[in-house]
């Protein structure tokens, strides 16, 4: 019954508690992969001295990341998130429709 | 040096602003921009307009500037303004635009449902305006100064001029297309001259930048070597990388763009493809900095580093040629700076007038004052104030008085939006001390590094980047004291969320329109 959660009866609390945290649950563990990959990029500079002077071609391979491969990568990140974000909702909705 | 290009560049992209500002104004009297701009704008148009409002002066000059100056670090300034975005989907896109506010003292005041918290965001969006509009000022200046060689005030003046008679008559206010069409005039101006420049280079030995350093040990071209005498340049990293990620969610003309979305999945779809937009821009100025290295190892003396991009062109190649890429560069740069300081003024000014002018307005004249004259003083007002910060404080780098604006908002709003879109137990009490302490710390933090009242060290390092202590510190505040004061969580929370996080699909279920 949709009514449930327009009446905020404690049946529609709790689907839209499971609603907000599969929808947090996705945020967090796309923020956590950005943060271990990007956020980890200048631990690993610091760490392996090696790769701030390793050249692909004539470009530094700190320049390569940081100024062109790092784009798509965080494009591509926001994509999977909207993707999975919708999925998320689609289900919800067709689950409280059923009932 | 023939200084016609550069001078025409620049009128050009003033009158068309000006001109479709006018335009706009006629337009968006007959019809509601938003409700035609909510029915009929494709993701991608919207996305445009994002990108053409957030791609400002710092974008355009600051980033080339400050990699020209301090090296491989800089780097993660592009970066960060991108991931801000990916930050800002991943937490808040679709529940604030679900949430219909325009703004985010509307926001506040709608899910703490307290008058005292809206007037707290209105105060904060006054101090991140200003300081966002400061550099825009002073880029104008740099870009006038850079073609023309007319002193630097002549560009902030012309600036603030265009920004006032724009916004006062009513032009850009909410014209998606002006700012998306604004969007890949700075792409074409930024990448033309690239990628001539870099045939040039290709064409010609490639030579590699040649930077005597000052210290051993300090490299220009390597991450994290303290090139420019960075101290501390593992945590200026973190610190600036997290301003710029958290901050960018509390930037007074972002959410505002958001609005012309129609729906919460259509806000996530949006930013998505601004990732795309921003990415694509962002691959070009750090070229001007790399490339300045090689055809400009010095700088006349007293030119801003910020004018590399401006000045590289002519350096290559001295001819027509270069004259008109850097015309072209300068003609770039003032559009982004004026769309920015734009979408600034009316955020700005808008705040001026609901919270500040109108009731002593109406005070004085007993409720004659028509609305739009409470609007016009209070665009004058919040051009006013960083047009005089502009002439008065000292120079520091475009992209770094960005960063502080950053700072202040990934200190306040960041936390106030995570926690109120995602957190039952957030206080009224809470938000509002949150607020205040973060507000308080970053400001001071701020002020400090702007009047350079502290030098070098780790207390140096701190407050020049104060994002990575004051952004947890916030949080803290909000969270201990919410959970110590229950008995002041708004009564409605439970409805706003549902409201913040309910599918569309499931809205139309119940019968209630998205708003």
């Amino acid at each position: 019954m949709t009514t449930d959660i327009d009446e905020q009866t404690r049946v529609g609390e709790l689907y839209m508690a499971t609603l907000v945290r599969a929808q947090w649950r996705l945020s967090m563990s796309v923020l956590a992969s950005a943060t271990v990959m990007i956020g980890g990029l200048p631990l690993l500079f610091l760490f392996v001295p090696a790769t701030r002077t390793l050249h692909i071609g004539p470009i530094p391979l700190p320049w390569l990341i940081l100024g062109v491969l790092i784009y798509p990568a965080v494009w591509l990140a926001g994509r999977y998130y909207v993707r999975q974000s919708e999925q998320i909702e689609r289900e919800f909705t067709e689950f409280v429709a059923r009932r | 040096m023939n200084t016609s290009f550069g001078i025409t560049a620049i009128t050009a992209v003033c009158v068309v602003t000006l001109t479709i500002g006018a335009l706009g104004f006629r337009l968006s009297r007959t019809t509601s921009d938003f409700y035609v701009a909510s029915r009929m704008v494709t993701p991608t148009w919207n996305a445009s307009a994002i990108g053409g409002e957030y791609l400002s002066a710092a974008s355009f000059l600051g980033v080339a500037g400050l990699v020209y100056s301090l090296g491989a670090d800089q780097l993660w300034l592009p970066v960060g303004y991108t991931v801000g975005y990916l930050v800002l989907l991943l937490l808040v896109a679709a529940p604030l635009r679900r949430s219909g506010a325009y703004t985010i003292p509307d926001f506040a005041e709608a899910r703490l449902e307290s008058i005292a918290i809206r007037r707290l965001c209105s105060v904060l969006v006054l101090g991140i305006g200003w300081l966002y509009l400061l550099p825009q000022f002073k880029g104008a200046g740099l870009a006038l100064n850079a073609v023309s060689g007319a002193p630097t005030w002549v560009g902030n003046l012309v600036v603030a001029v265009v920004v006032v008679i724009n916004v006062v008559g009513g032009g850009m206010r909410s014209i998606t297309l002006v700012q998306a069409v604004q969007y890949w005039i700075k792409v074409t101006a930024i990448s033309i001259p690239a990628f001539v420049l870099l045939s040039w280079w290709l064409h010609h030995g490639q030579p590699i930048p040649q930077v005597a350093s000052t210290q051993p040990g300090h490299d220009w071209s390597l991450p994290l070597s303290g090139f420019g005498g960075v101290e501390h340049p593992v945590y200026a990293t973190y610190s600036t990388l997290l301003a710029l990620c958290f901050g960018t969610m509390g930037l007074p003309h972002v959410l505002v763009r958001f609005y012309t979305n129609p729906d919460g999945a259509a806000t996530r779809r949006t930013t998505s493809v601004v990732l795309a937009l921003l990415g694509l821009f962002y691959l070009f100025p750090p070229l001007y900095g790399a490339l300045g290295r090689v055809y400009l190892p010095h700088l006349p003396t007293g030119t801003s580093p910020d004018s590399v991009t401006l000045l590289l062109p002519i350096a290559v190649t001295p001819g027509a040629l270069g004259q008109l890429m850097s015309a072209l560069l300068a003609g770039g740069a003032f559009a982004a700076l004026l769309s920015t300081a734009s979408g600034l003024t009316i955020c700005v000014a808008g705040v001026v007038d609901q919270d500040l002018v109108r009731g002593r307005l109406r005070r004085f004249t007993g409720n004659d004052a028509r609305a739009i004259n409470g609007f016009r003083i209070s665009a004058v007002t919040a051009v006013a104030v960083p047009f005089a910060l502009s002439l008065a404080a000292r120079d520091i780098g475009l992209a770094d008085t960005v960063g502080l604006a950053f700072a202040i908002a990934s200190s306040t709003f960041c936390p106030l939006l995570v926690l109120g879109i995602w957190w039952r137990r957030l206080s009224t009490a809470g938000a509002a001390s949150g607020l205040v302490v973060g507000g308080t710390l970053a400001t001071a933090a701020v002020l400090l590094t702007i009047f350079r009242a502290v030098h070098g060290g780790w207390v140096g390092a701190l407050l020049t980047q104060p994002a990575a202590w004051t952004l947890p510190t916030t949080f803290l505040v909000m969270a201990v004291v919410s959970l110590a004061t229950p008995k002041r969580i708004p009564r409605g929370t439970a409805r706003t969320m549902v409201r913040l996080h309910a599918p569309e699909a499931l809205s139309a279920h119940l019968g209630e329109q998205p708003h």
